[in-house]
């Protein structure tokens, strides 16, 4: 920014616009509005060189809403935009943000793609389980026998699992969090920036008006301590109201199983440790599912590579630029077979 | 690195030719383009004007002998000037019985045949569908026809080279070449030299194929070879300077870079593979050394999502396709016309629909350019009418992209993608560039802010302090580029959109006549590849003493602003098109004249005799 050096710190309402936010009221999309207006300012970050990149549906939104540069694009294909965007200046922090339809169906393709590629950018998937602004199909991570007005005697597709599918393209940061958990909300997306390449957050978001209440099983506050379980680097894998519940690895299954601290004789030397960069681990947390065992929640997988795809990209442009002058165009045009008429 | 040779024709007794086509056919693996490309370079060295057309099969390595995996690369050169490929070949080069199969009926009638006789055995007649040889059943009586066992005299000629009979046959088309070097008179130590340097690593492949090229001309001298004798053509008359041959592909992927030289903003090129599209994606990634970013995603649509970020971070988007690809990424370019963002879309158009021919030509995306789109959503369309013009025509893609915040859809086609041609090499210091402004200016700044003239939106890119803001494809206020859903402000929004492109009218030349009188009896308009054809047709038509004109049209849309007058001038309009009829519809519906098309989709180019035939069907009544 080209302010001044006394410039007062940037508070979360520096990051909202004047524009009316046009959610319905209770939408869980305002909460992680906040969250992310809280964690811009937590991280003090640039609004001239922030770019929040979105598709078509509710969560896409978005970039109306940030005092930062944003393109509303079109359906499904933000992350193919988001790239073309740190191809051609891979200086900006680029931010994209969809629901699980502009992400998992019609632009499954494209995040595929950009989780694999390793683009720089971080990629935020609010899933509602529902299509909220055609009113109310079932979408891609809808659960089986979903009842809506295209499914009226309910689904009968599997749904696709956000997390596992990241982890099955490659992503190098996968990360979970909720939209009312405030708390936890700002520290995963700073941890998201951080990581240079592709960092894939998925956000359970309550959509109040065509599925309100289907995250209640883990999400209620009756039930979070139980449900849920928030994995950190390096602690055990320890969750309940009592924090006397944990993972432990069954060796000859490859399975998780919940126990309890001191029944059967287990101790914490039997619980897991979280290690972030290891990717079976991960695949194993992703896949935890009510009520069988609680949901995984914070940073899941986070094992940076060397470097990014629109670094090494700029790295070959670099290298040619490198060898040798600076490149005519008449030269080129000159290069090869050429022959002269007098 | 630059071959400087001074034109000086030889003094022989060989026959005189004004001008002559040459057709090489052979299997997919018989390297019949290699020969080709080979032989222009030769002829272009000896000073005649020429015109190339590769024909390849769509399959990778179809199964030999077969008359689907037949290649052949046509040569039209000459000592006047050459403005097609040719109708009909003088000579046809036969490497197979397939070969001849495909390629005998185009031969024109009394044409010299030259077949490689050691591959016509009873399997490869059966391969080609040849139920009687053909050489012993009267079908070749036309034709003057040579028959030569080119795989004997090639493995002979290579004999102790210590190469593998396998590697040795595959010199048979350097034998080949050699032959026809030794018919036209041509220099052989370009292709030596050039066959030095591809097979530096192999030298004994380089002189096996050497030993083939001397051993066909060697051939060529000594045999007695009846009707055969050597011919010679003449240099052409042609502009002096530097010159060198160049593919539409080539000329496209050169002016893009040149483009955005001269408009001083960084190329970012994103592409899907396509044929005939893709070689435009391969040289650009092969100069990176100008700061090119360019980026094979995932598919179309992506392509052409990834070109449009790139613009809207300051760089030029381009993207490429053929007309499949073209139709994926529709959606994409209407919300760059929503958001006024600068993009290049270059279609190398083939023939259609669906799949369709996907190596042949055809000029039939037209109306996809022109109307293709959902709502109101008008952008710039321009078209390349020879391998050369694409150079040119890219830079102006790029100054009206640029200039208007505007799509430009550039229609090249397969045949242009491919066909080479010599070229008076340009020089860049004598363009005048046409250097972009990003905006920066905060106060009073919203993204919808115009330029008066050219209502031209600013270009205001993230990274620029004080000028955060958002754009989308919801329809934006006019006064402050924020969402609107104002009845009003929508009419207003979409006439601003028809008004800028329309207004470019007046910012592109006015149409000129490229041949005969600016009014009179018949005008030929064409726009795109059919200008070989209809330029030497008209030339012909106008030496039989006809009123004629030849009209060619490189803004499709909009429109020069003197075209509706110049076509009421004539009696009469005819437009040929590789199409049923596109251009012909949008000049009747845009100046109510009564403009007749001329119609072709069989995947090849017009010939000048169609062409002739309707100009004279129309005058000589």
């Amino acid at each position: 920014m080209n302010a001044p050096a006394t410039v007062e710190k940037l508070q979360p309402k520096d990051y909202a616009t004047d524009q009316e936010v046009r959610w319905c009221p209770g939408c869980g999309d305002y909460a992680i509005l906040k969250g992310v207006q809280k964690a811009m300012a937590d991280m003090q970050a640039d609004p001239a060189k922030t770019v929040f990149v979105s598709g078509i549906g509710c969560a896409a939104r978005f970039p109306y809403y940030m005092a930062t540069y944003g393109f509303h694009t079109i359906h499904g294909r933000a992350p193919a935009f988001a790239t073309g965007i740190k191809l051609a200046n891979p200086e900006l922090d680029v931010w994209v943000v969809g629901g699980d339809g502009d992400n998992l169906s019609i632009g499954g393709n494209h995040l595929m793609h950009i989780l694999r590629r390793n683009v720089d950018v971080q990629m935020l998937l609010f899933n509602n389980e529902i299509y909220g602004l055609t009113k109310g199909q079932y979408s891609p991570t809808s659960r089986v026998g979903t009842r809506s007005p295209s499914t009226p005697a309910g689904s009968v597709d599997s749904p696709v699992s956000a997390t596992q599918f990241a982890l099955g393209v490659n992503a190098r940061f996968v990360a979970r969090a909720v939209d009312t958990q405030q708390k936890q909300m700002p520290g995963i997306l700073a941890r998201a920036k951080a990581h240079k390449g592709a960092s894939f957050v998925e956000i359970f978001q309550n959509c109040i008006v065509y599925n309100d209440g289907v995250f209640d099983r883990f999400t209620d506050k009756s039930v979070v301590a139980d449900a849920q379980i928030y994995v950190e680097h390096g602690k055990p894998l320890l969750f309940g109201k009592d924090n006397d519940k944990g993972l432990r690895l069954d060796p000859k299954t490859l399975t998780l199983a919940v126990v309890t601290l001191g029944q059967d004789g287990v101790s914490e030397d039997d619980i897991l440790v979280h290690d972030e960069t290891n990717k079976a681990m991960a695949q194993l947390l992703a896949a935890m599912e009510p009520p069988d065992f609680p949901v995984a929640i914070g940073v899941l997988y986070c094992n940076p590579a060397g470097t990014s795809y629109e670094a090494a990209v700029r790295g070959q442009i670099e290298a040619a630029s490198a060898n040798g002058k600076a490149p005519s165009l008449n030269d080129v045009l000159r290069r090869g077979s050429t022959w002269s008429v007098d | 690195m630059t071959t400087a040779l001074k034109v000086t024709p030889k003094e022989t007794p060989r026959q005189e030719l004004e001008s002559v086509v040459v057709r090489f056919a052979g299997d997919s693996g018989d390297g019949m383009q290699l020969t080709g490309s080979q032989f222009t370079l030769a002829t272009a060295l000896a000073g005649n004007d020429l015109a190339t057309f590769p024909d390849f099969p769509a399959e990778i390595r179809a199964p030999i002998g077969t008359t689907f995996g037949v290649s052949a690369f046509q040569i039209n050169f000459g000592s006047r000037k050459i403005a097609t490929s040719g109708d009909a070949p003088d000579v046809l080069v036969a490497m197979n019985p397939a070969a001849l199969k495909v390629n005998l009926g185009d031969v024109k009638s009394g044409g010299h045949v030259i077949l490689d006789v050691g591959t016509f055995n009873e399997r490869n007649l059966k391969k080609a569908g040849y139920d009687a040889d053909p050489r012993s059943d009267g079908s070749l009586d036309d034709y003057q026809v040579l028959e030569i066992d080119i795989s004997k005299f090639t493995l002979e000629a290579v004999k102790g080279m210590g190469v593998t009979n396998k590697e040795a046959l595959r010199s048979k088309n350097l034998w080949t070449l050699g032959l026809i070097y030794w018919m036209y008179d041509r220099d052989r130590s370009p292709t030596v030299k050039w066959l030095e340097g591809k097979f530096a690593k192999r030298p004994d492949i380089a002189q096996t194929n050497i030993a083939a090229l001397n051993a066909g001309h060697a051939f060529g001298e000594t045999a007695e070879l009846p009707g055969f004798a050597g011919f010679s053509v003449a240099p052409a008359t042609i502009a002096p300077g530097l010159y060198r041959t160049v593919t539409g592909a080539e000329a496209i992927s050169w002016g893009l870079v040149a483009g955005t030289q001269l408009a001083d903003v960084k190329l970012t090129f994103a592409s899907y593979p396509i044929t005939p599209a893709s070689s435009i994606l391969h040289v650009l990634a092969g100069m990176k050394q100008f700061g090119i970013t360019t980026f094979q995603a995932e598919d179309e649509i992506a392509a052409a999502c990834a070109a449009i970020g790139a613009s809207y971070a300051g760089s030029l988007g381009v993207t490429s396709s053929s007309g499949p690809g073209v139709a994926l990424k529709m959606e994409a370019i209407g919300l760059a016309i929503s958001t006024e963002l600068p993009l290049v879309v270059v279609n190398s158009q083939r023939a259609g629909p669906s799949t369709g021919l996907p190596t042949k030509t055809e000029q039939s995306d037209l109306y996809q350019a022109v109307f293709g789109r959902n709502a109101d959503a008008p952008l710039v369309v321009l078209a390349t009418r020879s391998p050369a013009d694409c150079f040119d025509t890219a830079i102006e893609a790029v100054r009206l992209a640029t200039k208007y915040m505007t799509p430009v859809m550039l229609l090249t086609d397969g045949y242009l993608a491919n066909a080479s041609e010599p070229w008076l090499i340009p020089d860049m210091d004598s363009y005048e560039p046409f250097p972009v402004k990003f905006h920066t200016e905060t106060e009073g700044f919203h993204p919808f802010q115009r330029d008066e003239t050219t209502l031209a939106r600013v270009w205001a890119v993230p990274g620029t302090p004080g000028l955060e803001h958002r754009i989308g494809g919801i329809e934006k206020s006019y006064d402050s580029g924020h969402i609107s859903y104002e009845p009003d402000n929508h009419q207003k929004m979409t006439d601003t959109r028809k008004g800028k492109i329309d207004g470019i009218a007046n910012d592109i030349p006015e149409q000129t006549v490229e041949q005969g009188n600016d009014s009179g009896a018949l005008a030929v308009v064409g726009w795109g590849s059919t200008y070989g054809p209809i330029s030497r047709a008209v030339g012909n038509m106008q030496g039989r003493g006809l009123d004629v004109s030849h009209i060619h049209l490189r803004h499709i849309w909009p429109l020069p602003r003197n075209l509706g007058d110049l076509l009421r001038g004539y009696k009469q309009v005819l437009v040929p098109e590789m199409n049923t009829g596109q251009l012909v519809t949008v000049l009747r519906a845009e100046y109510l004249v009564d403009a007749q098309g001329l119609n072709k989709v069989s995947g090849k180019p017009f010939k000048i005799t169609e062409i002739e035939d309707a100009i004279a069907a129309r005058l000589e009544n």
